[in-house]
């Protein structure tokens, strides 16, 4: 017989044996079935809080700035220095652009007054940053533009929305040039965000690191200008800071920093630059401490800061741990089966039926459970994925239907019911003809 | 073959049978002990949970409502002290509320004000960092956190936050309650009340203490303080003490009022107590159902592999049974049979299992911080399993008992 010929005899003999044990053939394939829908679904959460959360290629090149403003009191060399950056420094960094593109930003927030008279204001996250924001994170534009340097250097009054607010206040219209009134002033729309959602929120953690991004943006200049509330996380230190933890002079953190580095060359460059900037402002007096800096890539800063829940790692776990015991759970039955069905073996290996042949039947008797595990598999994690993203929490919401994924797990479940079937398999060939027949 | 009466008799011939299907007996076995241990574990975890998410706030939570508003404009800036001010007594003349207080964070409310604390012997030694209450007038009453020593603050000590602590140099505050936790760290054995510490830059004197009162993110350290400061509705929530009965109406009245008292302002957050705390931990219960799903799924997987195998096993030894039973073997011997061998695998089962459950909750413990198992665990796993297998196997066990003698004689 031809080897496709071969198999379709083998299907058909598996079918028949599947059939014959229907109760038990839906226990093996339901079981397995949980299994790798269990394990789909939870991979599926993992890989979503840990992924990359910019397009390929470019998280490798955008790096986290670290300096360390703080006091000499209580420093031991090694520490980690301050996760964020002083206005001052921050400011000079920006001024001093020695990356390809860099971006000094803040959360905030703002109360939006909709033009339409008799509507009610109303508060919105904001993010104030200097303009190479738009361009280092990729943020597409669905209408307008971002700012320009200029824009921000000259404080002007500009805004930037996202395409949720922009349905909101506009009804989904291109609004660039409308006008705007953030708190007590007016400002003009001159862009609007196209659907955005970086997962991790890596360029700031502090505001939720699964989070959408704030539906108002403003230049950091102008926001400074108009004295617009911030939000996120701010550390004083010394009896310098003064009443305004904002001023320049403030001995405060609170200002994330994102440089674009292209080649490993400039990242060495710019590490000792930042340590000669640490150096000058020591000998300015402004720092206390020796050069500590910390220059990450986006990964490694979310691996750092540890960002994916561990509950997400511990559920990936558990679910592994089901499958293994679906799985152990189909060898036993598969082979108490082959081990019922040994007097049927017996007769076909009097017939003339080979080792080889025995053992590619029970192969495809499990590969055919395996298979249709792994279909009811999908079925079930693409009802467990919705049922996660009906949850009320704001990460669930993210977590995509991966069909890559899913189906890596499918014909991995597939290999694994494979190796489940080699054990039955290898013990039902080894039935000798003559013993099972002279015990009948 | 003789089946004795005694148990030590029906052993010898059911290890000779398992024996000679060793391969099944411990894929049954290792099933056995897998589900064991992440059940244990599981089952561990959920309780963790669980006791995280009714960990008491200290508060007289079923009693209580939080409401917190923001405005812009004038409202916002100079006039927010008279804004609350307004807001307070009117909250407190609606009909149901028993006591109102405006407090800069509440628990369950995620953002937590620290400060250090210091002896005056050495001001610059921070002894412990605690969260720190800001509570205006009826703080105590309103959340009914209870006073174990000293007193509440009294009329005179309270001070706008505004004048005291959001200026340089901070005024000084005259008075300072501290939670039990605080003060067992600051004064380990000794008395608390009546002493003086230094926080915000000035000495103050302790004058009460009170038993819980948790950080509002309850990230891990239990140490909290009350300062007799009033924060303002925008830097503030609302508490309203009300009865537990009434709360969704005098929410809504409290609201409404609230919008008379200062129209404009936008209403950020306004829910029982009861719902705060269910959204903190929401990810809490949804972990603990997603853990009891795979145990159950678990036990039903490996309770049904149980059946699927002692079936076979019925059916395989027809001959055998039917040979026990022309000789003499009652139904309930026969039964018997089938019910302690399940035992013995369940039993190996466990005891591998528990090596298992040790191992893994080794690695929870290094890698998610997570406590030991309690070695009472160990035998209420046990006896689930055990229980657990019996029932799996009562129904084939049933079915090789009911097998007629002469009709499998005829079989063969």
């Amino acid at each position: 017989m031809k080897a496709s010929a071969m198999f379709a005899y083998f299907l058909d003999l598996a079918l028949r044996s599947l059939k014959r044990s229907k109760a038990l053939t839906a226990l093996m394939v339901i079981a397995i079935a949980m299994g790798i829908a269990a394990s789909m679904t939870t991979l599926t959460i993992y890989a979503t809080l840990a992924g990359d959360p910019l397009p390929a290629g470019r998280s490798a090149k955008l790096f986290h700035v670290q300096l360390d403003p703080m006091e000499l009191k209580d420093y031991t060399a090694g520490d980690e220095p301050d996760e964020q950056l002083t206005r001052f420094d921050a400011e000079a960094l920006v001024r001093e652009a020695r990356g390809e593109r860099q971006a000094l930003m803040t959360g905030g927030r703002v109360a939006l007054t909709p033009e339409a008279p008799g509507t009610n204001p109303f508060f919105a996250d904001a993010r104030y940053a200097s303009a190479d924001f738009f361009a280092m994170f990729d943020v597409p534009m669905l209408y307008g533009r971002a700012w320009s340097a200029a824009d921000d250097a000259g404080h002007e009054r500009v805004v930037v929305i996202s395409k949720a607010l922009n349905q909101r206040l506009f009804a989904g219209a291109d609004s660039t040039g409308r006008s705007l009134r953030v708190n007590e002033a007016a400002y003009r729309v001159i862009g609007v965000v196209d659907d955005w959602r970086p997962t991790p929120y890596f360029f700031d953690l502090n505001v939720g690191s699964y989070r959408a991004p704030e539906d108002v943006m403003v230049p950091f200049a102008t926001a400074m200008e108009q004295r617009l509330a911030r939000s996120g996380s701010l550390t004083c230190w010394g009896n310098k800071s003064g009443p305004d933890k904002l001023s320049l002079t403030a001995s405060c953190t609170w200002i994330q920093y994102w440089v674009e580095l292209g080649t490993a060359e400039k990242v060495r460059e710019y590490r000792a630059y930042l340590e000669r900037y640490s150096d000058q402002q020591r000998s300015a007096g402004r720092f206390e401490r020796p050069a500590n800096v910390r220059l990450r890539p986006v990964m490694e800063w979310l691996a750092f800061r540890n960002v994916v829940p561990s509950d997400a790692k511990l559920q990936v776990w558990l679910a592994f741990g089901f499958l293994l015991v679906c799985l152990v759970n189909t060898v036993g039955l598969l082979l108490a089966k082959c081990l019922r069905r040994a007097p049927e073996i017996g007769v076909r290996r009097a017939l003339g039926a080979s080792k080889r042949a025995i053992f590619a039947q029970f192969l495809v008797e499990a590969g055919l459970i395996g298979v249709l595990g792994g279909v009811l598999g999908l079925v079930l994690a693409a009802v467990g994925l919705l049922i996660v993203r009906g949850n009320a929490l704001t990460v669930s919401q993210l977590v995509p239907v991966d069909w890559p994924l899913l189906l890596g797990c499918f014909v991995l479940e597939i290999v694994a019911t494979l190796i489940a079937g080699l054990l039955p398999a290898w013990r039902a060939c080894q039935i000798t003809p003559a013993l099972q027949l002279k015990s009948q | 073959m003789n089946f004795g009466a005694t148990t030590t008799m029906h052993i010898r011939p059911i290890l000779s049978t398992l024996l000679r299907h060793k391969v099944a007996a411990a894929l049954i076995v290792l099933e056995i002990a897998i589900t064991f241990a992440i059940v244990c574990n599981a089952i561990f975890l959920i309780a963790g949970r669980m006791a995280r998410a009714n960990e008491s706030s200290g508060m007289a939570e079923p009693e209580l409502l939080r409401i917190q508003l923001a405005g812009f404009g004038a409202r916002a800036g100079a006039g927010a002290v008279a804004q609350t001010t307004l807001d307070l007594s009117v909250l407190r003349a609606l009909p149901g509320v028993k006591h109102a207080t405006v407090a800069n964070q509440v628990p369950f409310g995620n953002s937590s004000t620290n400060s250090s604390i210091a002896l005056p012997a050495d001001v610059d030694h921070e002894i412990v960092s605690v969260s720190t209450y800001f509570g205006g007038e009826d703080f105590i009453a309103t959340t009914a956190v209870k006073l174990i020593a000293g007193r509440d603050f009294t009329a005179g000590e309270y001070l706008d936050a505004k004048d005291a602590i959001e200026r340089e140099p901070h005024a000084f505050i005259p008075a300072v309650i501290l939670n039990r936790a605080t003060a067992e760290k600051v004064f380990p054995g000794g008395q608390a009340v009546g002493k003086t510490i230094h926080i915000y830059g000035t000495l103050t004197t302790v004058v009460g203490v009170i038993d819980e009162l948790i950080r509002p993110n309850r990230s891990g350290r239990p140490q909290s303080m009350v300062l007799p400061l009033r924060a303002t509705y925008m830097t503030g929530n609302y508490l309203l003490r009300v009865d537990p009965a009434q709360r969704d109406a005098v929410l809504k009245v409290a609201v409404a009022a609230l919008d008379q008292a200062g129209p404009g302002r936008v209403v950020q957050a306004q829910q029982r107590y009861d719902t705060l705390r269910n959204n903190y931990f929401q990810q809490d219960y949804t972990m603990a159902m997603l853990l009891a799903a795979v145990c159950a799924a678990l036990l039903v997987v490996t309770a049904l592999g149980i059946v699927g195998l002692a079936s076979f096993w019925v059916q395989q030894r027809t001959r055998m049974i039917g040979t026990r039973r022309a000789l003499g073997a009652t139904r309930g011997q026969i039964m018997r049979y089938f019910q302690t061998e399940n035992l013995l695998l369940t039993g190996i089962g466990i005891v591998l299992g528990m090596a298992g459950a040790y191992a893994i909750n080794q690695l929870l413990m290094t890698h998610y911080e997570l406590a030991r198992l309690p070695a009472w665990y160990l035998p209420i796993g046990a006896l689930l399993l055990v229980a657990l297998g019996q029932l799996a196997v009562f129904g084939p066990a049933r079915r090789a008992a009911a097998l007629p003698p002469v009709v499998v004689m005829r079989g063969a």
